[in-house]
């Protein structure tokens, strides 16, 4: 048995056992990254002493539990990774940006406090798409992740990082956020699960704020029923989140699949899916049909103008976000700054990449005097009609099933300089965030080598209707991990 | 597409440093995403709630009182900075009871 390979459970199964121990499995991923990770980058940082010392205080803590025959927690004594725009006290926190290089997290973010509280052994931070934002972990100011399934590929983005640190063996699971499809994309990419909770389902406090109504932070997994075991660990009610919600779990008997009915919507099907991509997921829907699952052809009318709605809004509110890195509280400051102006502009001009600044010039124009109500107020106004789309929707199926994403993985440098190009992989789930929906990335087969990931949509708060699809999903794709 | 002298004022309205040949390439970058998503124009927003725009959140209330943080936390807040109060006071001891952060003039002289 290979300690990296091991789902939380396993890992919790040997644990109890005394088959291994916490510091035992810590070294193993600690070796794993040492050997892997000089080729993948997915790490910006690994806290090896830290997590050394933890994973010794762990295993004292469980040997006291078998002996006085307590509970060990499900989580107690796992390894896992944390992408770098979540903030863990003691710990460099820099959304892969110059702007942030050598800014020190002075808090935990709350999902990080969270399964601390869990006794999680915290391995490093991973690397993203500057500030979340990217589709291809390419726009890192510290260099791109490679995707382990095939490095001269991109893992996706923007939480490349945590996708190939889990693909790769050098995790148990990871924490990711998801804006517009930063969980989603690079789980498909790497064929790894990925939840993109419901909106507010879990506190986005501590989460370095890209567009504050979309983004989510979301578990990736090696399996549904680890990424169920995370969601559960980091979701609920956080005082200091505003937006996030107490949420119980549905209740098992209101999740039965024989009563759920599944949608595909017909927008989702047409042109500009790969030919491979498509066989696919028809095959899996085939599968799903063949075993007693009712499916529907549904349709989202605005579907079509979902992207360009994103690119509108996402912008504006990170260039009302970002307008915090001034050079003055934190972070990368302009010495050479003759006044005022120059201490804004230059530390912000020197410190973001170009994706960034692209998106906040973007933000800035569509938000500025004579053009708010052209484009801002609009792209809201055509949010509104994306959401009712979904919801008219899921008065008539629980769940939607589409592609994540249109394209298999590319090469590394392949869209990097043609903008709109690589705005195009997320075509497929920035509709979810825009909605505030919860949906699952579940790899369901492989076009050719790669693997590709079915995308499972549910109703507002309904993750556990989710988790029951896609456990069912792995056990008939039988591409669970083993 | 957008001129250079609207780049240019993006960019000052935005508080970014472009450098004259980056300005030609964001021009062409910025134009061609203001052209994908001028289709939004084409959409019949009649029927658009905007207030059932989010999940029912509704505003959550609290009492105004001040919470007492941590000094400890405070301390981590002002290592922070770039230019630390600290040492813009000259003060060796960083005893200084009320920590003040250092910036550029925002007065002109008067003339």
């Amino acid at each position: 048995m290979k300690l990296t390979n091991l789902t939380i459970r396993e890992a919790n199964d040997g644990l109890k056992k005394k088959e291994f121990s916490v510091q035992e499995l810590t070294l193993a991923f600690l070796e794993n990254i040492k050997t892997k990770d000089k080729i993948i980058n997915a790490f910006l940082a690994v806290c090896e002493d830290k997590a050394r010392t933890r994973a010794k205080q762990i295993d004292e803590i469980i040997n006291e539990k078998i002996r006085k025959g307590e509970e060990i927690d499900v989580l107690a004594g796992v390894p896992c990774a944390v992408k770098d725009n979540i903030l863990a006290e003691g710990m460099k926190c820099t959304a892969a940006s110059k702007i942030l290089e050598n800014y020190e997290a002075p808090y935990d973010a709350t999902v990080v406090r969270q399964l601390k509280a869990r006794d999680v052994v915290i391995l490093g931070k991973t690397n993203l798409d500057e500030f979340g934002m990217g589709s291809s972990t390419e726009n890192s100011a510290f260099g791109p992740t490679r995707n382990p399934v095939d490095p001269a590929l991109v893992p996706g983005g923007s939480s490349g990082g945590s996708a190939a640190a889990v693909a790769a063996d050098m995790s148990v699971f990871a924490l990711g956020s998801d804006t517009g499809g930063s969980i989603r994309l690079p789980a498909s990419f790497c064929g790894v699960v990925g939840l993109k909770p419901t909106y507010g389902a879990v506190s986005r406090r501590g989460l370095i704020a890209f567009a504050s109504s979309l983004d989510t932070i979301g578990p990736l997994t090696k399996n549904v029923d680890d990424c169920e075991i995370v969601f559960d660990a980091i979701r609920g009610r956080d005082p200091l989140d505003s937006t996030s919600v107490e949420s119980s779990k549905l209740k098992i008997e209101n999740c039965k699949l024989e009563n759920c009915k599944v949608g595909i919507p017909r927008e989702y099907f047409g042109k500009g899916i790969d030919p491979e991509i498509e066989k696919v997921i028809k095959s899996v829907l085939q599968k799903c049909q063949d075993a007693g699952i009712k499916l529907e052809e549904i349709s989202l009318p605005r579907a079509k103008y979902a992207l360009a709605c994103y690119y509108i809004i996402a912008p504006s509110e990170a260039s009302a976000n970002l307008s915090r890195y001034d050079g003055i509280k934190y972070g990368f400051s302009e010495k050479s700054a003759k006044d005022l102006m120059e201490v804004y502009s230059k530390s912000r001009g020197r410190g973001f990449g170009p994706e960034v600044r692209r998106r906040i010039m973007i933000g800035t124009y569509a938000l500025s005097a004579g053009y708010y109500d052209a484009y801002y107020l609009k792209a809201q106004q055509v949010r509104a009609l994306i959401k009712k789309d979904f919801d008219d929707a899921f008065k008539k199926v629980d769940m939607i099933f589409s592609p994540v994403s249109p394209f298999p993985p590319f090469k590394i440098g392949e869209r990097v300089e043609d903008v709109l190009a690589m705005y195009l992989v997320d075509i497929y789930t920035v509709s979810v965030n825009l909605a505030g929906l919860p949906a699952l990335s579940l790899p369901v087969g492989k076009a050719g080598d790669l693997p590709v990931g079915l995308q499972i949509i549910g109703k507002h708060f309904e993750e556990q209707k989710i988790f029951n699809f896609g456990k069912f999903l792995e056990k008939i794709t039988k591409n669970f991990h083993e | 597409m957008l001129s250079k002298e609207e780049v240019k004022k993006i960019a000052k309205l935005a508080r970014i440093d472009l450098a004259d040949k980056e300005v030609e390439k964001f021009q062409k970058e910025l134009s061609e995403i203001l052209g994908y998503v001028e289709q939004l124009k084409e959409v019949d927003i009649s029927g658009a709630d905007l207030v059932g725009c989010s999940n029912q959140l509704k505003n959550i209330m609290r009492e105004d009182e001040a919470d007492e943080k941590p000094a400890k936390q405070r301390e981590k807040l002002l290592e922070s900075m770039p230019e630390t109060p600290k040492e813009s006071l000259g003060d060796p001891t960083g005893q200084a009871k009320d920590s003040y952060l250092k910036v550029k003039s925002i007065l002109d002289e008067i003339n």
